[in-house]
């Protein structure tokens, strides 16, 4: 009689064992024959768009998605290239990226944290995309970012003006053109000083999220250095509509001055409703009663109308400036939807080609080398003057703009003046400032997905 | 006691619209019986045909005028408004400028038009699912509705200013022996009041001392009986349904200078005016009118910041812990009357 070591248990203990074998490398690494997420295979790439298409920031998404597609074109060699004429960088010749043709898909963020993320994530794992661009709201940016980090995929910030988003919130795979609630603070406070004088009692009202508190902090740390007086902070629903019951008590607190820390929709209406109070026809302490919307928009200044007249802000860009960039960028995109670009849409497209610009340098669509090539990169020609994209925390350095509402304006566009461009120099801060993590902010390991 | 005041004021103007919708609302589940989820959208399409007749009236054609640039450095095209080469330049701007006021004569054939087939074309159809079908298709036709008005007119609010003469605001305090300065209230939303007060009585009149009033009436107490008297109330009713739209949207027409008309404003009414109609009472008239006032003021003494020091972020629950507390001690609300939606 023949003794097997064959036993029932035996035999399922070693399929067991042997089928964990089996699977273990697709268990860690889901495609084995990608080195990253997304690696493009193909003739094409995908890059996603996820921008505001619904809700209180929806003009400023669909005019960033005209950017996009208009980046796109000038990537493929179609149209007349726009900035990439003037980009200081030479590496991209109009034949897509890595001889990969562009795509693009686009999501809707609808201006909500857990719809962006929905959104961002579907285009990731459905579509495919190997990077997602855009997005207005800082909320939504910070999110995205996460998620992106986590996807493995490098993300390139929209519309996103808090401090958190390099700041406490910074992320490896996450970089920032736009500018900041501190560079706003910092560029408005001369021109504030100069208009209105050093003494001034300041009323705040806030948008109720991380973009509202951190220019709050911004613009009142700027302007009591001046010697202002903070008199009041409040804190106010984002799309809350009408902002009467806020604006009412403001005169009797002994404020000369409001400070608008609203975006979009919402700084449309408690501008106009600030004006129907008729604060601006009153004085108070015997100075005229000012208002002041420190984040301005072109898409605001047009949707708030007459209001806006004499009102100061900053802006990260200006379709008025005559640099060489901003006059390519303003002439291919207004021959092709008829209107001038706004501050969003300008940084959504520079975004664009810097990320397609980073990858053919790298020669590589991995996140990491990606990273790694926008990193302390230098550049010029995009619309901004010297740039710099600093490797501690992932944000661009350039010249901030302090606007003004125009007296006079002659065309629907014409709404906004320029008042001064601020020198970089004076926007600068170092990467561990308290207003952004101090010490402890870092931005951590790049992810590839691997 | 100023600040009391200030917020009663305030108030005033968002409780008017919140009653205007209110009326409407129970004027249709009173009468048809009918939760309208749709009745938001009528309040936003008011608004917009505020917006439209502004644009009609701001029609233009381009002049060129070589003396000045464009931003691509193109001869100027300068918009000229028809009206105002018709009419002369003065009297032209006058008729754009009181586009608002105007925009009542367009909003009242447009919004009962729109009631009409609303009624017919779709709400009829569901008088006799269960609420929550009809709650499903009006909210589905809120959508639709919201999503026809973003294409149009896009997602960013308009300006949809007050005529001239009405712009700036008026020192309240003042008048009353206050500090100056300290009681401002804008002139429109005083406006507003009036107009929806007279609103308010205008209905009120129509059901109680015509004819027509009457049976409708009697038609919301005992529908079958009064179509057994051989009265063909479903016409009335659609009638009604018409009227209701008509009022949601002259709240909207007038409410577009207080605030810029945006495709999804009707939704942010809509849900507290249907909590206004809970409180004040399903099928209760006066009850809705008082809730609407009530709420709005309590709305707006919530944002005060002495409130908001003390429980934060009360401004955004208030009303629907009123809500709450009301339902708990009078399950009907206000002035609810026995035997609705209980069957």
């Amino acid at each position: 009689m023949s003794k097997s070591n064959l036993t029932r248990r035996g035999v399922l203990k070693t399929g067991a064992v042997a089928g964990a074998g089996v699977a273990l490398p697709t268990i860690f690494t889901s495609s084995p024959a990608s080195a990253f997420t997304n690696e493009p295979t193909g003739s094409t790439v995908k890059f996603g768009f996820n921008v505001p298409q619904t809700g209180p920031y929806a003009e400023e998404g669909l005019d960033e998605l005209r950017a996009q597609e208009l980046a796109v074109q000038h990537l493929n060699g179609e149209g007349d290239g726009g900035m990439l004429n003037t980009f200081s960088s030479k590496v991209l010749d109009g034949t897509g990226v890595l001889g990969k043709k562009v795509e693009f898909v686009t999501g809707d963020t609808q201006t909500k944290s857990d719809a962006a993320r929905a959104s961002a994530k579907s285009m990731i794992e459905k579509d495919g995309v190997v990077m997602i661009n855009g997005g207005s709201s800082s909320g939504v940016a910070i999110a995205v970012q996460g998620l992106c980090q986590e996807a493995g995929i490098i993300f390139m910030a929209g519309l996103t003006h808090s401090n958190d988003t390099t700041g406490k919130d910074r992320k490896a795979n996450g970089f920032r053109h736009f500018f900041n609630a501190y560079m706003s603070g910092a560029a408005l406070a001369p021109v504030l000083e100069k208009a209105y004088g050093s003494e001034r009692r300041a009323y705040h009202l806030t948008a109720d999220y991380t973009w509202g508190y951190t220019q709050q902090e911004s613009i009142a740390s700027a302007t009591e250095a001046l010697g202002w007086e903070t008199v009041k902070d409040v804190r106010t629903p984002v799309g809350a509509g009408d902002f009467s019951s806020y604006i009412a008590p403001v005169l009797q607190s002994g404020a000369d001055v409001l400070i608008l820390n609203h975006y979009g929709g919402d700084m449309i209406n408690s501008l106009t409703q600030a004006v129907q109070f008729g604060l601006r026809d009153k004085q108070v302490n015997g100075k005229n009663f000012e208002i002041v919307v420190p984040l301005y928009s072109e898409l605001m200044a047009e949707g708030a109308g007459e209001n806006i007249k004499g009102v100061y802000g900053s802006m990260n860009w200006n379709w008025q400036l005559t640099d060489a960039g901003t006059q390519a960028f303003v002439k291919s995109f207004g021959e092709k939807y008829g209107r001038p670009p706004s501050n969003s849409a300008h940084t959504c497209y520079v975004q664009t080609l810097l990320y397609a610009d980073a990858v053919t340098r790298a020669g590589s669509f991995n996140p990491c080398a990606v990273a790694e090539a926008l990193e302390g990169f230098e550049f010029d020609g995009m619309g901004n003057g010297p740039t710099l994209y600093r490797a501690e925390d992932h944000q661009c350095f350039k010249d901030v703009l302090v606007m003004k509402g125009k007296d006079n304006p002659a065309t629907q566009y014409d709404i906004l003046e320029v008042v001064e461009v601020t020198p970089r120099a004076q926007v600068e801060y170092a990467p561990n400032h308290p207003m952004f993590g101090g010490d402890e902010a870092t931005l951590g390991e790049c992810n590839d997905g691997t | 006691m100023d600040a009391i005041l200030l917020q009663i004021l305030n108030g005033l103007d968002k409780g008017s619209a919140y009653a205007l919708i209110a009326l409407g609302l129970t004027l249709i589940f009173g009468t048809l019986g009918v939760v309208n989820f749709a009745h938001g959208a009528l309040f936003m399409i008011g608004a917009f045909c505020a917006v439209s007749l502004q644009k009609l009236l701001s029609l233009s054609f381009e002049q060129v005028d070589p003396t000045r640039k464009d931003f691509l450095g193109n001869p100027l095209k300068v918009e000229v408004p028809y009206v105002e080469s018709w009419f002369g330049p003065e009297l032209g701007a006058a008729i754009i400028d009181w586009s608002v006021p105007l925009s009542i004569l367009l909003a009242i054939p447009v919004m009962i038009v729109l009631g009409f087939a609303m009624e017919r074309g779709l709400i009829k159809h569901f008088y006799k699912r269960p609420h929550a079908d009809q709650i499903l298709v009006t909210f589905g036709l809120a959508i639709v509705l919201q999503e026809v008005v973003k294409y149009f007119f896009g997602a960013n609010p308009i300006q949809t200013p007050a005529p001239g003469a009405f712009s700036g605001s008026f020192d309240f305090g003042a008048m009353l022996g206050f500090d100056p300065d300290v009681i401002i209230y804008p002139y429109w939303r005083l406006v507003y009041f009036l107009f929806a007060a007279v609103i308010i009585a205008a209905v009120f009149a129509f059901l109680q001392f015509t004819t027509f009033g009457m049976v409708v009436r009697a038609g919301m107490a005992d529908r079958e009986t009064v179509g057994l008297l051989g009265i063909n109330i479903d016409r009335r009713f659609t009638i009604m349904f018409g009227l209701a739209a008509a009022v949601a949207g002259l709240a909207g027409v007038m409410y577009a200078p207080i605030l810029s008309p945006n495709y999804h404003m009707g939704m942010d009414f809509l849900v507290l005016s249907f909590v206004v109609v809970v409180v004040g009472g399903m099928g209760s008239l006066p009850g809705a009118v008082l809730a609407g006032f009530v709420l709005g003021i309590l709305q707006s003494f919530a944002s005060m910041n002495e409130v908001k020091a003390i429980v934060p972020g009360i401004d955004q629950i208030i009303i629907y812990l009123i809500a709450i507390v009301i339902l708990l001690t009078r399950p009907r609300g206000l002035m609810g009357r026995k035997g609705v939606m209980e069957d």
